[in-house]
């Protein structure tokens, strides 16, 4: 009789391309078809986003917008993955993923409108800021439910197989899911992965293991190896990867999508290890629950821009003219689209109504009779002059 | 009854093997439902609805509610390549035979088990329906609705909304879900969730009556419905009523009520299971208290009809709502709020709800827990009389 101890185990290894001086490790990688164009505009997404980071954390400590969440430490993850995938691939995200969007296209325009919930935003100001979402690049809008969109994912995925089925498409889709290992403890990723399984739905799921849940470390969230050991127990492909490691994460990502095609469709797992280097949000005080010289100790030790801007360097592809050059327009870029998007007026008032059903509802109308009605009789309590058309948003048909 | 411990046992067994009493030999009210004589179901192809809209003498088939659920799913399955039907055990049939055959006819793609997990149905569902696709959910009793809840209030009601302009939403799902009571079905194969759902925005909430109904409603969330649509079958009806059902498709409107009786006296409204203990109330005041009873089938929970209830209610001036779940903020307090607040001047009595009271619905006490005709019956006598 023998229980299987899982501590006796050996770890998942972690698959890495370069080190964290970037230098390249695995022989195999300089076989691969990568443009040397392609990998500066990685590194140029991955500064924009860690640039848009320090202007809005610091806008919304101005009180400027409500929240914000960084991605400090995880765009390498969220760009590389992202630049693995095809444009008509669909992506479910959890709201560290801001590289996704830039790597796919998102504009500093889309990034900022959405951030303070102005008349462009696509959300119509009803999400929180970075729940970011684009139909033009696949990207279902980002919800706050934690793991909520992993079974949506394993579901979407599902969708594109029957309909490309149907429809003898030559180029098949595949549905990239995001989320944190906070998040896998959730019921909705233990439900995700075993449906996804079982239905052979051709999803890549993307775990970012980040070291933490706001102020809970991955000692109080799981016992096992990491998320990847679930993997195999669901009977789904998986691997463990260098989040900080940008060609890692891409190649590994590449395979992923090329598996979850195989033999019909089918689900595979990436773990991608990475620390966040940041607080969890606008709202959380990280050195309330760890050390301050821990966070600063990764921040000099490793992360995934100084790695890929070694590696560059070391190609002679980049410098430090360069670096100031990319710095400063990103900034001015970020800094116009901001200006912009704090100038804006806020949706009408109309669409705190629209949208819950297709249509307004009798009673739905008759309660937008009724704000108006109160706004016309106590017009110094409301401020109608920030919203799109005022108080003709309000005059609806009957 | 028999049907439904077959059809449970799968999920509570041992099932131990009693019998039932009917009647009491005494009771004048509390009389089973002869569902073969009840004028709520057409049992003549000439006694269809006119609401149905169809053409010169349709063709009919005798249906009984879970068949006329299985050829309302056979025909959207048929028609739009883009439905799919699944849930715990849907394709040998399902446990109440809803699902019998079609994944035979249409494939195992499109008709198929999932793993249990009731918040990985409704997630995997509103994924699929996000994506274009119209998927037909099935949870096994409405009372395992509950670990799927945040899917369906945090995401599938919410889609749409913070999807803003971009126009996606989880418009294209229906989650199917036996409810209410049979008998015997204790605390977790009894309840009546509706009006968790109808305090949701985002959601449309329907319980047909019967298989007409079942079938043209069901269509019309499945095939026309751009909201996700809760549909709740009372599982009690599945084999005890039996109609004329038109063989060809129709659409009944969601969000319409529809008047089962006139009256002038009194309106009593409610929904699913309860209106044939109403009917059978309503017939019992009629000739002993001489009281013409108005009986408004609710039809859709929410978003609910409101003009044709007060409508009713201005002309008669006294009402009562009827339903099995909890009286408590349940769909009845809603609907009599709403009355006393819109038709106020016209009202002669106070708005009366009889409905399951404020416990649990314990295996012993159904009887004497959900509304009965005589329960129902009191309530149209003293609100006559008031």
């Amino acid at each position: 009789m023998d229980f299987i101890h899982p501590a006796e185990n050996t770890a998942i290894p972690t698959y890495r391309v370069m080190d964290s001086d970037g230098v390249i490790l695995d022989p195999s990688h300089e076989s691969q078809d990568l443009k040397p164009e392609d990998i500066l505009t990685w590194y140029k997404n991955m500064v924009s986003v860690s640039i848009m980071d320090i202007i809005m954390f610091d806008a919304q400590r101005q009180g400027r917008i409500p929240f914000y969440m960084v991605s400090a430490g995880e765009e390498g993850i969220a760009v590389g993955s992202a630049a693995a995938l095809n444009a008509s691939d669909v992506i479910f995200s959890q709201y560290r993923e801001a590289g996704v969007f830039k790597q796919r296209g998102f504009s500093s325009a889309d990034f900022m409108n959405q951030l303070f919930a102005n008349k462009h935003d696509s959300g119509r100001g009803r999400n929180m800021p970075v729940h970011y979402g684009s139909k033009e690049l696949n990207i279902h809008t980002i919800s706050s439910p934690l793991a909520t969109q992993i079974p949506h994912a394993a579901g979407a995925a599902y969708a594109l197989k029957l309909q490309d089925t149907q429809a003898g498409a030559k180029d098949k889709r595949i549905v990239a899911c995001y989320f944190g290992e906070g998040a896998a403890s959730e019921g909705d990723f233990h439900a995700a992965l075993n449906i996804a399984a079982t239905r052979a739905c051709p999803v890549v799921f993307i775990c970012r293991n980040n070291g933490f849940a706001i102020s809970t470390p991955t000692l109080e969230q799981y016992r096992g190896d990491g998320i990847a050991s679930r993997g195999i127990g669901y009977g789904i492909e998986t691997i463990r990867v260098d989040g900080n490691d940008i060609f890692a994460v891409h190649k590994v990502t590449k395979e992923a999508r090329r598996l979850a095609l195989q033999d019909g469709g089918k689900p595979v797992l990436i773990e991608a290890m990475s620390y966040r280097v940041s607080h969890h949000s606008t709202s959380d005080d990280s050195f309330a629950y760890r050390a301050k010289v821990e966070v600063e100790d990764w921040k000099r030790r490793d992360n995934p821009i100084t790695r890929l801007r070694k590696w560059m360097e070391r190609k002679g592809l980049w410098d430090e003219g360069k670096e100031r050059e990319l710095r400063s327009t990103s900034r001015k870029d970020l800094l116009k689209a901001f200006n912009e998007a704090e100038g804006a007026t806020k949706p009408a008032l109309e669409f705190l109504f629209r949208d819950v059903y297709e249509v307004l509802t009798e009673e739905q109308k008759s309660q937008i009779n009724e704000l108006r009605d109160i706004i016309e009789r106590y017009p110094e309590e409301y401020d109608l002059s920030v919203h799109d058309r005022g108080i003709e948003s309000l005059k609806i048909d009957k | 009854m028999q049907a439904l411990r077959q059809a449970i046992r799968p999920r509570i067994f041992p099932l131990f093997v009693r019998h039932y009493s009917s009647a009491l030999p005494s009771a004048k009210l509390n009389i089973p439902t002869d569902f073969s004589t009840t004028p709520i179901l057409a049992h003549a192809a000439s006694a269809l609805p006119d609401s149905l809209s169809l053409g010169p003498s349709p063709r009919t088939t005798r249906q009984n509610l879970y068949q006329s659920i299985n050829s309302a799913l056979s025909y959207a399955l048929r028609t739009d390549e883009s439905v799919i039907v699944f849930g715990e055990d849907v394709a040998f049939g399902g446990v109440f035979r809803c699902s019998g055959g079609l994944a035979a006819e249409f494939g195992t793609e499109r008709v198929f088990n999932t793993p249990l997990s009731e918040q990985g149905i409704a997630g995997f569902a509103i994924g699929a329906a996000a994506q274009g696709l119209k998927p037909v959910a099935e949870i096994q009793f409405a009372d395992y609705v509950y670990p799927a809840f945040d899917q369906l209030v945090n995401e599938a009601a919410k889609y749409r909304y913070r999807e803003g302009s971009l126009g996606r939403s989880a418009g294209g799902l229906v989650v199917r879900m036996p409810c209410g009571g049979v008998g015997h079905g204790g605390l977790y194969h009894t309840q009546s969730p509706e009006s968790l759902f109808t305090h949701i925005p985002g959601l449309i909430v329907v319980v047909p009556r019967s298989p007409i109904q079942a079938k043209g409603l069901l269509l019309t969330a499945i095939l026309k419905s751009k909201d996700p649509v809760l549909f709740m079958e009372p599982k009690t009806l599945y084999r005890a009523t039996v109609e004329h059902v038109p063989e060809e498709p129709y659409f009944l409107p969601l969000s319409k009520a529809e008047i089962l009786h006139t009256g002038t006296d009194l309106t009593v409204i409610s929904y699913g299971a309860p209106l044939y203990k109403c009917m059978s109330a309503i017939e019992t005041a009629e000739q002993q208290l001489g009281a013409s009873v108005e009986l408004i089938d609710l039809r859709t929970i929410y978003p609910w009809d409101r003009e044709t209830v007060m409508e009713s209610v201005k002309k008669t001036g006294r009402c009562m709502v009827v339903h099995e779940s909890m009286v408590n903020a349940g769909v009845g307090a809603e609907v009599a709020a709403a009355i006393q607040n819109d038709v106020f001047l016209h009202l002669e009595a106070p708005v009366r709800r009889v409905a399951g009271w404020s416990t649990h619905t314990g295996l012993e006490f159904e009887t004497f827990n959900l509304p009965d005709v005589a329960r129902i019956y009191d309530a149209i006598k003293q609100t006559i009389e008031y």
